[in-house]
């Protein structure tokens, strides 16, 4: 069997160090997508630096009114967490929208973050991946593409970020704190995951080495409203074919704060930029918001079998924002 | 329901709960790769990379050079099997490669990931060949088979249906079509094999362990009794077990070369293209009819796949030679030969593709009429089995219809399509009919009354996870007026009494009918016996040949009726199931408990085929990419409303002493037919091709502005 190490660091630098010195180390921590990589002979680890046990389980309150949530903390804590439901409600909706109970109480957020797309191409080591293996092809473009990415896709690669909890992260202007070699730095996590471009197999800008420790809710979007969406091919457990998350205050019928970012639609989660340019100032209500959308979904690029992803993430958006607005227009 | 003779608690149909019920909740039930023998080695197939060619070279180097490795058999040196008569199972003979997935290569090892990173490091080369694995209607290849699954002619007209439509007052013209569909069970495909001398032992999940003794004996050219087979617990199986599979195969190949007991459990992703799946179907239905509803011209016509491997014609046009009188009928089945994983049986197979397009059909007809689904039905309800001519044993539909109408609140139901919102959600409701053919085989049971009371009956029948042991203890306890508890069966071993597999819906009619019989001669045998028993007891034995397979002058069916009620959320394309209620006459019942769980189980998975279950051929490669059960979606709990299964008494003396049919398969079908229905009344759109996924609802109500 491919054999591999086993560490399990005590402190953060130990967790560094560790990776540093071995070419080919993973971080472990819930497992819920690594171990079926290994499995699957996706990741062929050398070590596995089980991180899971570093004291980064907690969900803190910071002085500003933003809210410091461990890498480790498991989802299900998250999206349970009373701060989380009062405050920034789309990302407690987000996480209890992604996979099942069980896998929710084993997957921590850094994990979260950190996962890999499931397109079936990449788990499949018999069939071309530029993401598993450089240069090797694209097998979903001319293959099977349903669930497939139509916006900031390249010709090396289509597939989707799948996580929900991003989504909702992007849109709240959370960011990630990362623990490296060269220190500490945050990033907004909304840029943390990268397009594909020439370079598919780098999911994120994560540097070598580093490793999330955190991620912080900013007092900024602490008790704006806001909500997640989700479609997807069976009640539970299923992966997004599209998804939204909203975070929107209006204030005198006109729009003062915005974040709203996609899922399913790309190789990250996709904050809607321009929706939320043309909202901002703008008078509240669904036109405004029709208008808004479609300027971001313009530059939606389908591919053969999932232009329906443009009209499903469309009516979700808009569902969301006309759903959001009236509660905070007389607020 | 009611039962009507026995000691207190063990009248038939009583609901008796599953004898090895907490074996299994509490994990002491084993299963075939369970069988930790000592040595015991593992073994990982490699699956073909290419659609179509052959291999030209093994380099086994790598793999041969890991720790632990004890051996990689190729087509070039695996043991060489006498000729089979199911291709499939022709595993490491010859270089061919007839489809992606096909195993070229099998690693065994000490372990189970040593012999999955041997599998990896066995360097296949090939020579590919162009390859061809979409279906369409038209294919040039396309032929009309002479025999369709189940033993069926591919091909019945009756009358002159070309004319017959042509002439038609009211006449319907529509396509439906199926994906591929799998049969996923929740235990892989897995056997445990083990040589001693030239004797044979496999542990193995099956649904028919004489099948895989015969099997076997026939590959590896021993005398059948030199095989033992053991299938003491089968994860389900829904067909894909029906037959024996190469899991079983590969295992005695593996322990015959390395000289160990060899395991081979299937990883979920390898059963797609392994274990056989549903094959797609393109049906197109022409229905002509008078304004009144009643059918002048049924014509079903299938299109479908098979593997250049084995021919396996799925029988969806068959199911319209049953349902509903007409003086025109054609139905036929054409079949392209496909570089495609071989397709097999899937529950209900003909049935569950077919009814889907015949119920929906006539849901379309109903429409086009006027007339009331369920009083269309009755309009066109038979004398006689229309493809045979062949009185009914007995024929419930009607009253299947009736009472799920009932039921159900279908008389309050307002026949207009699209006009029911519910906030986002525009709800709606659907009927269809269901059917599945009663049969039962020949089946050999012993049974035995001891000193102390207690009997023992032995049949090497398979419990999938049906409960054949608990009905076939209460069909014995019930003809022996004894106690359940009083009564051992013994299953899932060679070496007991031969008896079919479980499948056909034909396990309990076939089981059941030689314990009866053995169980009333022992009666017979007790009641003359004077004096205490011989301390080994008395034991008869029954054999239903010449019986169970002799031609009767009688249609055997059970019938049903489904009725379902969805919201479909109008900002997605989400479907949600609110309702779904099926009426089901199929015989006597002989386990209220174990039935209602199959008829729901079947119910679920028809929900399954109409919402969420799919794969799709990937053109370029030639297998499905949905490989896992996280792509390939099963519905889950939340998909799952609240289920209702009936059924109403049936009395038919023409089908076996317990006056039984089958009910492990007729629960899947109509239900997608129901649910397709449902979602029309809703929206107002028909969508003719499963499943019904939120991009396809999605488009179709944008489409419609």
């Amino acid at each position: 069997m491919n054999g591999f190490g086993y560490l399990r660091p005590a402190t953060l630098q130990e967790a560094a160090e560790a990776c540093a010195a071995h070419p080919g180390a993973r971080y472990l921590a819930g497992g819920t997508n690594l171990v079926d990589l290994v499995k699957l002979g996706v990741e062929q680890p050398t070590l596995l630096i089980d991180v899971g046990r570093l004291p980064l389980d907690t969900v803190e309150e910071l002085p500003d009114g933003s809210l410091r949530v461990g890498a480790t903390v498991r989802n299900s804590d998250l999206a349970a967490d009373p701060r989380v439901r009062d405050r920034w409600p789309a990302l407690s909706q987000a996480l209890l929208a992604g996979a099942s109970a069980q896998l929710r109480n084993a997957a921590t957020t850094g994990g979260n973050l950190l996962q890999r797309t499931r397109c079936p191409y990449f788990q499949d080591l018999d069939k071309p991946c530029n993401k598993r293996e450089p240069g090797s092809g694209c097998g979903a473009r001319d293959g099977v593409h349903r669930d497939h990415a139509v916006l900031g896709h390249s010709a090396q690669c289509i597939a989707t970020h799948p996580s929900d909890m991003a989504v909702a992260l992007a849109a709240l202007d959370a960011q990630v704190e990362l623990y490296g070699p060269e220190g500490t730095r945050r990033l907004p996590v909304a840029d943390f995951h990268r397009l594909p471009g020439e370079h598919p197999e780098r999911d994120t800008w994560i540097r070598p080495g580093e490793l999330i420790t955190a991620v912080l809710l900013p007092a900024a979007t602490a008790g704006v409203p806001s909500a997640y969406r989700k479609a997807r091919d069976r009640a539970s457990y299923a992966f997004a074919l599209a998804s939204v998350a909203v975070a929107l205050r209006v204030t005198d019928g006109i729009v003062d704060q915005v974040g709203v970012a996609f899922g399913g639609l790309a190789h990250r989660p996709w904050r809607a930029r321009h929706t939320e340019l043309a909202l901002l100032g703008a008078p509240a209500g669904p036109d405004a918001f029709e208008g808004a959308v479609a300027l971001e979904l313009a530059h939606a690029e389908p591919l053969r079998d999932n232009a329906y992803k443009v009209s499903l993430a469309r009516n979700l958006a808009l569902d969301v924002l006309n759903r959001l607005a009236p509660a905070t227009a007389t607020a | 329901m009611t039962g009507t003779t026995g000691t207190a608690g063990t009248a038939l149909g009583a609901p008796a709960e599953r004898r090895e019920g907490r074996q299994k909740v509490t994990g002491t039930a084993r299963y075939a790769a369970e069988y930790t023998l000592p040595g015991r080695a593992h073994a990982w197939p490699v699956p073909a990379a290419i659609a179509h060619g052959r291999v030209t070279a093994v380099d086994t180097s790598e793999a041969l050079a890991l720790p632990g490795v004890l051996a990689v058999l190729t087509p070039g040196d695996a043991p060489r099997l006498a000729e089979p008569e199911d291709h499939t199972l022709a595993l490491l003979q010859n270089p061919k490669v007839p489809h992606r997935g096909w195993c070229v290569a099998l690693a065994v090892a000490d372990t189970l990931e040593t012999a999955r990173a041997a599998a990896r490091a066995v360097r296949v080369h090939y020579a590919p060949e162009p390859h061809d694995v979409t279906l369409v209607t038209g294919h040039p290849d396309a032929y009309e088979p002479e025999e369709v699954g189940g033993g069926y002619p591919g091909r019945l007209e009756q009358g002159d249906p070309a004319a017959a439509y042509a002439a038609a007052e009211v006449r319907l013209d529509v396509t439906y079509r199926v994906p591929p569909l799998h049969n996923h069970p929740m235990e892989p495909h897995a056997s445990t094999a083990h040589w001693d001398g030239d004797r044979l032992t496999v542990y193995t999940s099956s649904q028919g362990g004489s099948t895989v003794r015969s099997v076997l004996a026939q590959l590896f050219e021993l005398p059948e009794d030199h095989v033992t087979a053991v299938t003491e617990h089968v994860g389900g199986g829904f067909g894909s077990k029906g037959t024996p599979r190469p899991d079983v195969v590969l295992a005695a190949l593996a322990a015959r070369h390395t000289g160990r007991p060899v395991t081979v459990a299937y990883p979920r992703r390898y059963l797609p293209t392994t274990v056989g799946h549903r094959a797609p179907t393109v049906q197109r239905l022409r229905l002509g009819a008078h304004p009144d509803g009643r059918l002048t011209a049924l014509l079903h016509e299938v299109t479908t796949q098979t593997s250049r491997v084995r021919e396996f014609v799925e029988q969806a046009a068959v199911p319209s030679r049953v349902m509903y009188a007409t003086p025109a009928l054609l139905s036929t089945h054409r079949v392209s030969a496909l570089d495609v994983p071989s397709p097999s049986w899937m529950r209900a197979p003909g049935e569950a593709p077919g009814m889907y397009a015949l119920e929906s059909a006539m849901d379309e007809l109903a429409d086009a009429v006027g007339i009331d689904p369920v009083e269309l039905r009755v309009r066109n309800e038979p004398d006689r089995e229309p493809g045979s001519g062949k009185p009914f044993s007995s024929r419930g539909l009607v009253a299947c219809l009736r009472e799920g109408a009932r039921r159900f609140g279908w008389a309050e139901r307002d026949p207009r399509p699209g006009v029911r919102r519910d906030g986002p959600w525009l709800t709606g409701t659907g009927m269809a009919a269901a059917t599945y053919p009663a049969a039962a085989q020949p089946s050999a049971a012993a049974a035995r009354a001891l000193p102390d009371g207690t009997f023992t009956i032995r049949i090497n029948a398979t419990d999938i996870g049906t409960g054949a042991r608990t009905v076939l203890a209460q069909i014995a306890a019930d003809r022996l007026g004894a106690p359940l508890e009083r009564v051992r069966v013994e299953i899932g071993h060679s070496d007991l009494p031969p008896a079919p597999l479980a499948g056909g819906s034909m396990g309990t009619a076939s089981w059941g009918w030689p314990v009866h019989d053995a169980c009333a001669e022992l009666a017979s045998r007790l009641a003359a016996h004077p004096g205490p028993l011989p301390a080994e007891g008395i034991e008869t034995r029954a054999d239903t040949t010449g019986k169970a397979d002799a031609d009767s002058p009688y249609a055997k069916h059970a019938f049903g009726a489904h009725f379902a009620e969805v919201a479909v959320d109008t900002v997605t394309g989400e479907l949600r199931v609110r309702r779904l209620l099926g009426v089901y006459a199929a015989g006597r019942i002989l386990n209220a408990r174990t039935a209602r769980s199959q008829f729901t189980g079947g119910m679920v998975m028809g929900l399954g085929m109409a919402l969420t279950e799919h794969s799709t051929l990937d053109p370029a490669f030639g297998d499905f990419p949905e490989a896992d059960l996280a792509s390939y979606h099963v519905p889950v709990h939340a998909d799952v409303p609240d289920i209702e299964a009936h059924w109403i008494e049936e009395d038919d003396p023409h089908l076996n002493p317990m006056g039984s049919k089958g009910i492990g398969e007729i629960g899947i079908v109509g239900t997608a037919a129901a649910l397709g229905n449902a979602v029309h009344h809703a929206t107002g759109l028909r969508f003719r091709e499963l499943p019904l996924t939120p991009d396809r609802i999605l488009a179709g109500l944008l489409s419609e502005g």
